[in-house]
């Protein structure tokens, strides 16, 4: 793993680095230089697996991070590359030609996130949601609750407690 | 020429019967299904509740007139069927119709009610229903075939087409029946008949778990209603003429009952042991097994 | 709304041109009636006994309820053997279970398949979800509340409700047919304006008629 990362920092320009685990590295890299690492680690390098493309919503630093995991099988290896976008204007290079699979994830990103992949297949389309006419859901400043209060009709008598007192309070009632 | 009346109120009496004995027939044997999957399966009267219950809905919508008349056609196929063939040989009560009609009348309507549903389901215009007609039609017609060959065999030995002659010459003896005289034409008419009862492993066409239920996925209420009368009514009357052809006909009603059971015993003992065929697995089924040794049947007689 | 049910003009091979507007064309948009019992004492027990002798399931599984009604079909439950049956289309199924949470989006095919389902017909709702949101309670994509969209007739409490609480509300449920007490689908009609506009208010993109049969 270790002269992996060697190797590529001798042919790239690479980022941050994060050793999970002997086998799991995160390297961050520039949104622009994404695609040439992406595709000689595809062709070159075995990790011809992508295990997963999401999200992250930094609200504080005002960037989305977005991280592709890659996974080489024969070596059992992850290598994850992160990229961090600008938050008022989230606009990514989509992979899916690449990868086909990889249109689904930037589908799902759109609609959650409201991160474009200009080019990638059906990206406008709907994907779970329909009809959804506000803050993408998983934007850390959609306040699911708040929305669930509005839009949804509740039943009045609804309790919640909290688990931990609760159930102390039931098997060990001497205890308080 | 001279109709006698007094017909009309005894083949309603068959029908009445025919029709209560299919509705338990028809739970019993699902009940039997069930036991072989170590259910309890349904209550015996369970078929009546359903039917009244369907008859009770409220509401009905149609989609034409074709969408009415497809369950009528499909009733009038069984009914039709059951009243062309002397139910109970030799009983002036219970013959009926027969003397009008003759086999080539009974094939017709052994198809008879299949077509009607085609046209009926077709007016749906739902595309499962037109899916489940295609895949009907082709299988009911694979299925039929070895049954035709079946019949031209049986009707060359006795050189005669009608139903009642044929039974009259299987009287006597059990020896008699075509069973034992002519064993090729009986084999191949069996084989069709798993094909025709719609039970496994030829009941892709109906099975719920099948594009949903296939023709009759829009109907609802009465219709369906009267498409469940039929499905009591119609595998009798299926019997009733494989029993007239091959297994020597029946004199009185237990012998009726007793008979028909066991026919219809054969295609459950079938259908209880082997998965479901897909259409053209059964096609391919029936063209090879069933309808070679139907034209062997033709040929040796 | 999806392009294939806006309005537009169709040719035809000859040459001709005319206007097809999808939601009145294909659907018919009338309203549904109220439809009392119709028959006297004795013939309405009679009918009401076979409806609840003989409960169809409309198979359609939301939430994770689906789950526990699969085994209701197995040797161990058997839910035959009390007249309950699957089937798989909403014209011939009479009882409508809603087995869990309900996204907004599977709210709208659980209307059309209950609009099409046939005058007496029951829906129950199974597990917490459908009574009070349960777990589901804060998300942004479920209901919390079945009854101010359809008309449920029994609840089934529990997450998840095994199969025997489900046996049970069959029994209820039968019960309460028995008794005449399921008149779910006229209450539908009668208050057809609210149902509507309670569902139009968690379904953004409406576009199927108002009422589908
Ligand atoms: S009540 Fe519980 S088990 Fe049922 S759908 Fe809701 S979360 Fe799932």
């Amino acid at each position: 793993m270790r002269e992996l990362y060697q190797r590529l920092q001798s042919l790239f320009v690479l980022g941050e680095l994060t050793e999970q685990r002997a086998n799991l590295f995160f390297i961050t890299v520039e949104k622009d230089r994404l695609r040439p690492l992406i595709t000689h680690l595809r062709d070159r390098e075995g990790l011809r697996h992508l295990v997963l493309l999401t999200a992250v919503d930094w609200l504080e630093e005002g960037q989305f991070q977005l991280t592709y995991l890659l996974c080489d099988r024969l070596t059992r290896r992850d290598l994850g590359l992160r990229v961090m976008l600008d938050r008022a204007n989230p606009v990514m290079e989509s992979i899916h030609d690449l990868w086909p699979t990889a249109a689904t994830y930037q589908r799902e990103l759109r609609e959650m996130f409201g991160i474009d992949f200009p080019g990638s297949p059906r990206l406008d389309e709907e994907f779970i949601l329909e009809g959804w006419n506000t803050t993408p859901p998983y934007r850390r400043d959609f306040d699911t609750l708040e929305y669930a209060r509005s839009q949804y009709a509740e039943r009045a008598g609804r309790e919640t407690r909290d688990p931990e007192t609760h159930m102390r309070a039931q098997l060990y009632p001497e205890s308080n | 020429m001279d109709f006698d009346w007094m017909k009309i109120p005894y083949s309603l009496l068959t029908l009445f019967i025919v029709v209560n004995y299919g509705m338990i027939l028809n739970a019993f044997i699902q009940k039997i299904g069930a036991r072989v999957g170590r259910r309890h399966g349904i209550p015996i009267w369970q078929n009546y509740a359903d039917l009244i219950k369907n008859y009770s809905i409220r509401s009905s919508i149609t989609h034409g007139v074709m969408f009415y008349l497809g369950p009528v056609f499909r009733l009038s196929g069984g009914v039709g069927l059951l009243l062309f063939v002397p139910t109970i040989y030799g009983s002036y009560m219970f013959s009926n119709m027969s003397f009008a009609g003759d086999l080539i009348l009974a094939l017709y309507f052994v198809f008879f009610g299949t077509l009607g549903m085609a046209l009926g389901a077709a007016e749906s215009g739902h595309p499962h229903a037109a899916i489940g007609i295609t895949r009907g039609l082709s299988q009911v017609t694979a299925a039929e075939l070895p049954f035709a060959l079946a019949v031209f065999a049986v009707a060359l030995q006795y050189q005669t087409l009608s139903v009642t002659d044929i039974v009259a010459a299987q009287q006597g003896s059990f020896l008699n029946w075509t069973l034992f005289t002519n064993p090729l034409a009986v084999t191949a008419a069996m084989l069709s008949f798993l094909g025709s009862m719609m039970r496994p492993p030829f009941d892709v066409v109906l099975a719920p778990q099948e594009i949903p239920i296939g023709p009759p996925t829009e109907y609802h209420s009465s219709y369906l209603a009267l498409m469940q009368t039929n499905r009591a009514i119609f595998p009798i009357a299926k019997i009733v003429i494989y029993m007239n052809l091959f297994f020597g006909g029946a004199a009185s009603w237990p012998v009726f009952f007793l008979k028909v059971f066991c026919i219809y015993m054969i295609s459950v003992l079938v259908g209880v042991v082997f998965p479901r065929f897909r259409v053209e697995q059964s096609i391919r089924w029936f063209l090879i097994w069933a309808v070679p040794v139907g034209i062997l049947a033709v040929v040796l007689v | 709304m999806k392009p294939e049910l806006e309005k537009r003009i169709v040719r035809t091979p000859d040459g001709q041109e005319f206007e097809v507007d999808p939601l009145r064309d294909y659907y018919c948009e009338a309203a549904p009636t109220v439809m009392p019992a119709a028959y006297g004492k004795i013939v309405e027990d009679l009918f009401n006994w076979a409806r609840s002798q003989s409960l169809w399931i409309l198979g359609f599984g939301t939430g994770c309820g689906a789950i526990e009604m699969r085994p209701l079909m197995t040797p161990r439950f058997d839910a035959y053997r009390y007249g309950v049956q699957w089937r798989p289309t909403p014209r011939q199924a009479n009882l409508f279970i809603i087995s869990g949470y309900l996204s907004t989006k599977t709210l709208k095919r659980a209307i059309r398949s209950y609009e099409q389902m046939q005058n007496p017909k029951y829906v129950v709702g199974l597990g917490s979800c459908t009574i009070n949101g349960g777990m589901y309670w804060d998300s942004y994509n479920t209901i919390k509340c079945l009854d101010q969209y359809l008309p449920v007739d029994l609840y089934i409490t529990g997450c998840m409700p095994r199969p025997e609480a489900l046996l049970q509300g069959f029994e209820d449920l039968k019960k309460l047919i028995r008794a005449g007490k399921c008149e779910g689908a006229n209450k539908y009609s009668e208050n057809f304006d609210w149902y509507k506009a309670n569902q139009k208010q968690v379904i953004h993109d409406w576009d199927m008629p108002d009422y589908n049969w």
